[in-house]
C-alpha cells in the first residue's frame, strides 16, 4: 500500500510536468518542468531499490537542466514567455506521430512475452553495478567514454571562434595566449 | 556506527540548522563590527544583528516587478533552504544522522546541485537584468567548483570504500582523512564557500550588480533566500567533519561534542577567512579550477586508490 502511494505520488507529477513542458511558453518554465519530471523519475528509480542510480539521476539531471536553461534562453526567440508562443510545431503531424509511438510502445508492453525473474536481486545493487561496469563491461564503458569525450571536444573545437591556435599561434609556442581578456591561471 | 536517529530528529533538524545559521551569522556580524573599529567589547553587541535584520525583513513588503515570473522566482528561493535541510539529513551528529542511506555522499551532492539550480531561478524570476546577471554568475561558479568538489567527495568515499556517510566516519577511527587527503579537504572547503556563494565567491550576489540574484527581493522572499544561504554554508561546512575530520571521533569528549566543536571550528575558519580575500571573478576561477584543481584532485584520488588497494 505505501509503495502504491509513493508510486502514484511520483508518477502523476512526472507525467503531468512532462506534458507541461509543451504547454508553457517560457523556456525557463519548460526547462524546470522537465527537471521536475526527471526528479520524479529519479524518485521512482530509488523506489525500485536502485538507490545509486536514482540519486545519480537526480544529481545529473539537475545540473543538466540548469545548464540547458541557459542554452534554451540563449537560442530561443521568446525565452521569457512575454509574447504568445507555442512549444509545439506541426501540431497535427506531431500529434499523429506521438499517438502512433504511444500505441506502439503500449502494445509492446502488453504483448511482449516478458521473461520471469531468474535468480535474486543483488544484496547491494550499487556494488553490483560498479562491478559490472568495471568488470565485464569495462571495455564498452571505456570506449563509450572516450567516444563521448571526443565528441564533446570536437564539437567545442568546431563551435568555438577562438581555438588554441588562435590563442597560442599556429605552432602553439606562444608563451602568452593572445586573448582579448587576460585569463586567470596564467596572469 | 551507522545508527539512525529517532523520529523526533526529523523535526528537530531544521531548527538545529537554523540555530547554527543564526549563531554563525551573529559571529560574522561581530567580525564585521570589529573590522569597523571601536572600543574593545563593543563589537559583541553586534551579535544579535542578524536576528534584528531578519525581523525587519519579516515586516517588509515583498517587491513586485513588471512581467516577472514570481512562481519560478519563489520556487528558486524556497529551494535554497529546502535543499540545505535535505542535504543536512545525512549529516551525522556524533554517530547518528537523521538518515544514513547507502548512497549518502551522492545524496548530499545531489541536494547541493538543487541549490545551485535554485539560485538561477531566483535570479530569473524578477525579470530584472541585474538579478539575472547574478543568477548566471552562480551557474558559471557552479561550473568552476562542482567538478573538483565532486572529485573531493569521491576521494573521501574511496578512502572509506563506501558511499555511506556512517562508514566514511567509521573509516577515520584511527586517522582523519584530512591528514592523508589534504588536497581533497582543501578543495572541499573552497567549494563549501563557493556553494554558499560566500566569501571570495560572492560574485553572484555582488555589489557591482546591486546585489545580483537577490537584487529585486525584499521582505520574506529576501529573508528566505539569505537565510537559505547561511543554511547552505552551515550544512556544507558541517559535512566536512564526517568526510574529512573524523566525525564524532575524538578522545575524552562525547561524540556529539566533538562534532559540534569541529563544525564550529570549520565554520569559524570559513567565516573569518572570507574577510581576508577579495571577491573572485568566476572566469578566473574556472581556469584555475580546471587546469590546477581538477588534475590535483585526480592525483589525490589516485594516491588514495593506491593506498586502498594496498591495504
Amino acid at each position: 500500500m505505501p509503495d502504491d502511494v509513493v508510486f502514484w505520488v511520483l508518477a502523476v507529477p512526472a507525467v503531468a510536468s512532462g506534458a507541461m513542458v509543451f504547454r508553457y511558453d517560457s523556456m525557463a518554465r519548460a526547462t524546470y518542468a522537465l527537471l521536475l519530471s526527471l526528479l520524479c523519475v529519479g524518485g521512482l528509480v530509488i523506489r525500485l531499490g536502485l538507490d545509486y542510480l536514482g540519486v545519480v539521476v537526480i544529481l545529473m539531471m539537475t545540473i543538466e537542466m540548469a545548464l540547458m536553461a541557459v542554452f534554451m534562453v540563449m537560442f530561443m526567440m521568446n525565452p521569457a514567455g512575454l509574447l504568445p508562443m507555442s512549444m509545439v510545431h506541426n501540431k497535427r503531424g506531431a500529434a499523429a506521430v506521438s499517438a502512433a509511438v504511444f500505441v506502439l510502445l503500449a502494445a509492446g508492453i502488453v504483448l511482449a512475452p516478458w521473461p520471469g525473474r531468474r535468480g535474486k536481486p543483488d544484496a547491494d545493487p550499487t556494488m553490483a553495478l560498479g562491478e559490472s561496469l568495471m568488470g565485464p563491461h569495462m571495455l564498452t564503458m571505456m570506449t563509450l567514454g572516450l567516444a563521448l569525450f571526443t565528441t564533446i571536444v570536437a564539437t567545442v573545437v568546431l563551435a568555438t571562434g577562438r581555438g588554441r591556435y588562435d590563442r597560442f599561434g599556429d605552432d602553439l609556442c606562444a608563451r602568452r595566449p593572445a586573448d582579448p581578456v587576460r585569463p586567470g591561471a596564467r596572469r | 556506527m551507522a545508527d539512525t536517529a529517532p523520529v523526533w530528529a526529523v523535526v528537530l533538524l531544521p531548527f538545529a540548522l537554523a540555530a547554527a545559521a543564526v549563531l554563525v551569522a551573529g559571529f560574522d556580524a561581530v567580525l564585521a563590527a570589529a573590522a569597523e573599529g571601536g572600543r574593545p567589547g563593543r563589537p559583541l553587541r553586534a551579535a544579535p544583528a542578524p536576528l534584528r535584520a531578519g525581523l525587519r525583513l519579516l515586516g517588509q513588503q515583498p517587491r513586485r516587478t513588471t512581467a516577472g515570473d514570481p512562481w519560478l522566482g519563489r520556487i528558486g528561493i524556497a529551494l535554497v533552504p529546502v535543499a540545505a535541510v535535505l542535504a543536512g539529513a545525512v549529516l551525522p551528529w556524533g554517530f547518528r544522522a537523521v538518515t544514513d542511506p547507502v548512497v549518502g555522499v551522492v545524496w548530499f551532492n545531489a541536494m547541493e546541485a538543487l541549490a545551485w539550480a535554485a539560485v538561477w531561478l531566483a535570479g530569473w524570476g524578477p525579470n530584472s537584468a541585474l538579478s539575472l546577471v547574478g543568477g548566471y554568475r552562480f551557474l558559471a561558479q557552479g561550473l568552476a567548483y562542482e567538478l573538483p568538489h565532486m572529485l573531493a567527495l569521491t576521494t573521501a568515499a574511496l578512502g572509506a570504500e563506501s558511499l555511506r556517510v556512517g562508514e566514511v566516519v567509521a573509516g577515520q577511527r584511527g586517522l582523519w582523512f584530512a591528514v592523508w587527503m589534504p588536497v581533497a579537504f582543501a578543495v572541499f572547503l573552497l567549494s563549501a564557500l563557493a556553494m554558499a556563494f560566500w566569501g571570495p565567491f560572492d560574485h553572484p550576489l555582488g555589489r557591482d550588480a546591486a546585489g545580483g540574484a537577490a537584487a529585486e527581493y525584499a521582505g520574506v522572499d529576501r529573508l528566505v533566500l539569505l537565510a537559505g544561504r547561511w543554511l547552505l554554508l552551515v550544512v556544507t561546512a558541517g559535512f566536512s567533519v564526517p568526510l574529512f575530520l573524523g566525525g564524532g571521533h575524538g578522545p575524552w569528549l562525547p561524540a556529539w561534542a566533538w562534532t559540534l566543536l569541529k563544525t564550529a571550528a570549520v565554520l569559524g575558519l570559513l567565516v573569518a577567512g572570507r574577510r581576508l580575500l577579495p571577491t573572485l571573478r568566476m572566469e578566473r576561477y574556472v581556469e584555475f579550477a580546471w587546469t590546477v584543481l581538477v588534475p590535483l584532485t585526480l592525483l589525490q584520488a589516485l594516491a588514495v586508490a593506491i593506498v586502498v588497494l594496498e591495504r
